[in-house]
This record gives C-alpha cells, structure tokens and sequence, in this order.
C-alpha cells in the first residue's frame, strides 16, 4: 500500500445534486407553497459537526421492532393485509456499504388509514396494526423488516389526488449531513406517475430509484412476498485542504 | 489528480408528509408499547450533573403560521467542545435530540450549550447547534445552525457566519437568551420563508 487513498476514508461528502433532489418550491404540491425558502441556501462544505452525527449502538433495539405485523398487537394478533418482507442494503455513493446504521419506517394500513390523530380519512384502523418500525443495518449494510402492504389514500390537494401505496424511510448514515427522508413505492403501480408528491422529483430515473422491486427469490412460500429496495446516502470523497495539497 | 466521482445517485428526498410522527416519535401519537421512549427525547442521561440549556422557538410558515407538523433534529458537541462517539452504554450526553412542534409550532430541546468546535481552516468555530428540519410541504429536510446571541464576539468571527454575506440575514442564526425564569434558555424562532427568513445552508 504505498499511499493510495481510497475514496471515502477521510474526505468531505460529495456535493448534493439538488436538481437530482425535489426544489423546495414544487407548486403541485401545495403544501409546499408557504414552506419553502425564497432565499438561496448558503453553500457550506462540511465541518466537523455535519460530518459527524449520532450512533444508536446504546440504543435497545426490541426483536419485533422489524415486524409490523406484530409489533403493536396486544393480543398475539396479526395485521390484516398482504404479508411482505421488505429488505435492502444501505449504500454510499461509492457503493459502500452503509453499516451500522438506524433506519426507522412509517406506513399506512392495508385500507390506507395512518395511525394518527390528525388523520380523517374514513377507512377502517386495524386494531392490530401500528404502523411504525425500525432497524438497525448489519455489517453489509442490510436491513429488513415485515410488513403488510399499505393501501392507497386520498388527500386534499386537488379535487383528487390518492397517494400510491408507499411506505416513508428515515435513514441516518454516519454523518448528520447525510441525513435522509425518502419514500418508497411498488413496483408496476400505475398511480406512481400522477402523484404531485413523486412529481416534485424533476427526473424519471431519480423517481425509478425509490421503486422497490418485487423479489421473488427472497419470497417466503405460502407467507409472505419480498420487495427489494435499495437506498443510497451521500458519499465521501477526499479532498485538497489547504493543509494536505497532496491530497486527491 | 484523482478525483473519484460517485458511482451511484444519492437515493433522492421526499417530504416527511403529515404523520412524520408514526415514523419518528411514535409514543407522542399514541403508538405505545412498540419503543419505550421516542427515540432522541432525552439528550441528557441519568445521573448528568452539568449546566443544560432550554433551547426553545417556533417554527412560522411564509403566511406567519405556526408549522404544528414539524420535526426538529439537533445534533451538537459537548460543553467541551467534543461529539460524543460511538459507545455500547448510554453517553450522559448523546449530542442528538429530536422532538416534534406542538400545535402553536413550538419546540424545546433540553440539553446543554455546546462548546467550539475547530473550523477546516484551523480556527474555532461559535458555540452552535446543528439543526435539521423536516415537515409536510418540505420536500428536503432544512438544515440550519442556532448560535448564541452572548457569544457576540465569538459570532464576529465564525467560519460560517462569515460565509453570510448579508449582514442582516446572519442575525436569523443567532439565539436570544432568556433567564428570566431562573433557568438558562435560548429562544430561537425558525422562519421558513419571506420576511425574516432563516438562512438554511446547503451542507
């Protein structure tokens, strides 16, 4: 090994891509209408308290944290819905797997009612289901967790809009700057492409990349369906500082 | 030079939408039993002794709303200066907080005033805290810093702030303290858009 530095070890995150990201301002998205910034963000390259961020290792991870199926059930129930197994590999920019690392979800039910207060729609809660979980990636990167399906829902922004079934990712990385919400769609789902929400992502293939595969191969027979996705944080790279004009 | 380039896109952002709280602080909207406590409510462990901080503020929309669906992440050094590392106990100060606006958009953070950290380019930076901000309508979490209105000199000469080039807006970044009540609170108010808006940094 004769000083090469491989991407990653040491270096700054790579610059985000914010035409690869939704803008803040997306008028087809209402909501987004008072609450988005007018002003330009500040370009800022990372110090030590962005390229720094919190460790769950102390945090008690429960063993049905990952199984929304039986997670909020008092009584041994289970939810009602289509079973599925949904997994994947938190990766870097450069590939790498992401380890270590506390990825938390939310979803609907099966009927696309939210457990929440604030939430009026008129299908049914299931008395067995939360909606709420979390994992921990391995030493590859991957987590997992089960599920049911989510149902579809409406929302008031037009007349009519209905989300697609989506289950919404809060994944931390080793850095608070790379830090990320996103939400996951289902394969073939033809209510992806009129959704204002998937349509605040100005690019097809960045909309592709939140689309969970079904895998057929990791299928548990007669039980559950496997839907595979993927999710990709900011990567570092190294850098010329003023102090190591060596560098790469 | 070498400059690697990355292979793979950034998985892209979508908003936290309305019931961020299922996901995020799902004791706070009734999904009991699953975690004991949400997860970031407490910064400071058993038995911490040092001096903390209230941070507190609101969070207001460009039509002067309070945003009562929001969820505000800090992630900050020690009063040392230091971030806490990784480590199979609990840290008397884990450095990363997360609580949710209430109806009014309020927020409170009960922790401790950081101490400065070194900037890239060798100098010490303020005393601040990293704060990230996600909510319906937000369709990529904010990212903004809270300074400290009693660090004036300090503030003159962040690595940051001076990176503001509007005087005017730097003031929208620095936190008002407040001990009017006995104990040691900074108040700090995020504007999302229009007159008074927070600077929001693209990190």
């Amino acid at each position: 090994m004769s000083g090469i530095i491989l991407p990653g070890d040491d270096g700054v995150l790579f610059q985000r891509d914010r035409d690869w990201h939704p803008p803040a301002a997306t008028p087809g998205y209402k909501s987004s209408t008072f609450r988005s910034p007018q002003h330009s963000l500040i370009a800022l390259g990372p110090t030590k308290s962005e390229m720094t961020g919190p460790t769950f290792g102390h945090e008690p991870i429960g063993a049905l944290d990952n199984d929304l199926i039986r997670n909020f059930t008092k009584d041994g129930n289970e939810a009602i819905g289509q079973r599925m197994i949904v997994y994947g590999q938190v990766l870097d920019e450069n590939a790498r797997a992401v380890p270590n690392t506390l990825v938390e979800f939310w979803q609907a039910n099966a009927g696309g009612r939210y457990r929440h207060k604030k939430e009026g729609y008129l299908a049914a809660l299931d008395p067995n289901f939360g909606g709420f979980g979390r994992a921990i990636t391995d030493q590859n990167g991957f987590y997992s967790f089960r599920t049911i399906k989510p149902g579809a829902y409406p929302w008031p922004n037009t007349g009519n809009d209905w989300r697609p079934a989506h289950i919404h990712f809060s994944v931390f990385g080793h850095a608070f700057a790379q830090r990320l919400i996103t939400q996951m769609y289902f394969e073939g789902d033809p209510m992806i492409w009129q959704c204002p929400i998937v349509g605040t992502i100005p690019d097809k293939s960045a909309i592709d990349q939140l689309i969970a595969r079904l895998d057929r191969m990791n299928t548990t027979p007669m039980d559950a369906l496997a839907y595979r996705f993927d999710i990709v944080l900011r990567g570092r790279r190294s850098t010329m500082f003023e102090n190591k004009l060596e560098g790469n | 030079m070498l400059h690697p380039i990355p292979v793979l896109k950034e998985s892209p952002s979508q908003t936290a939408g309305p019931y961020v709280h299922i996901g995020m602080t799902p004791n706070f909207c009734g999904i009991t039993g699953v975690i004991a406590e949400d997860t970031g409510k407490t910064m400071l462990g058993e038995g911490y002794n040092g001096p903390r901080i209230a941070l507190r503020g609101r969070v207001i929309d460009g039509s002067g709303a309070p945003v009562s669906d929001a969820v505000l992440e800090i992630w900050q050094a020690d009063a040392e200066g230091n971030f806490p590392q990784q480590g199979d106990s609990p840290p008397l100060f884990t450095g990363w907080g997360r609580q949710p606006t209430q109806e009014d958009g309020s927020f409170l953070f009960d922790t401790v005033k950081p101490g400065r950290v070194k900037a890239p380019d060798g100098t010490l930076m303020a005393p601040h805290i990293s704060v990230w901000i996600v909510a319906r309508g937000v369709n990529i979490g904010l990212q903004t810093r809270v300074y400290f209105d009693d660090e004036a000199e300090a503030n003159a000469a962040d690595y940051v702030l001076k990176k503001i080039m509007d005087l005017r807006r730097r003031a929208t970044l620095v936190a008002k303290r407040d001990d009017a009540d006995g104990t040691l609170a900074y108040h700090f108010d995020i504007r999302l858009q229009g007159e008074g808006e927070t600077v929001f940094f693209d990190i």
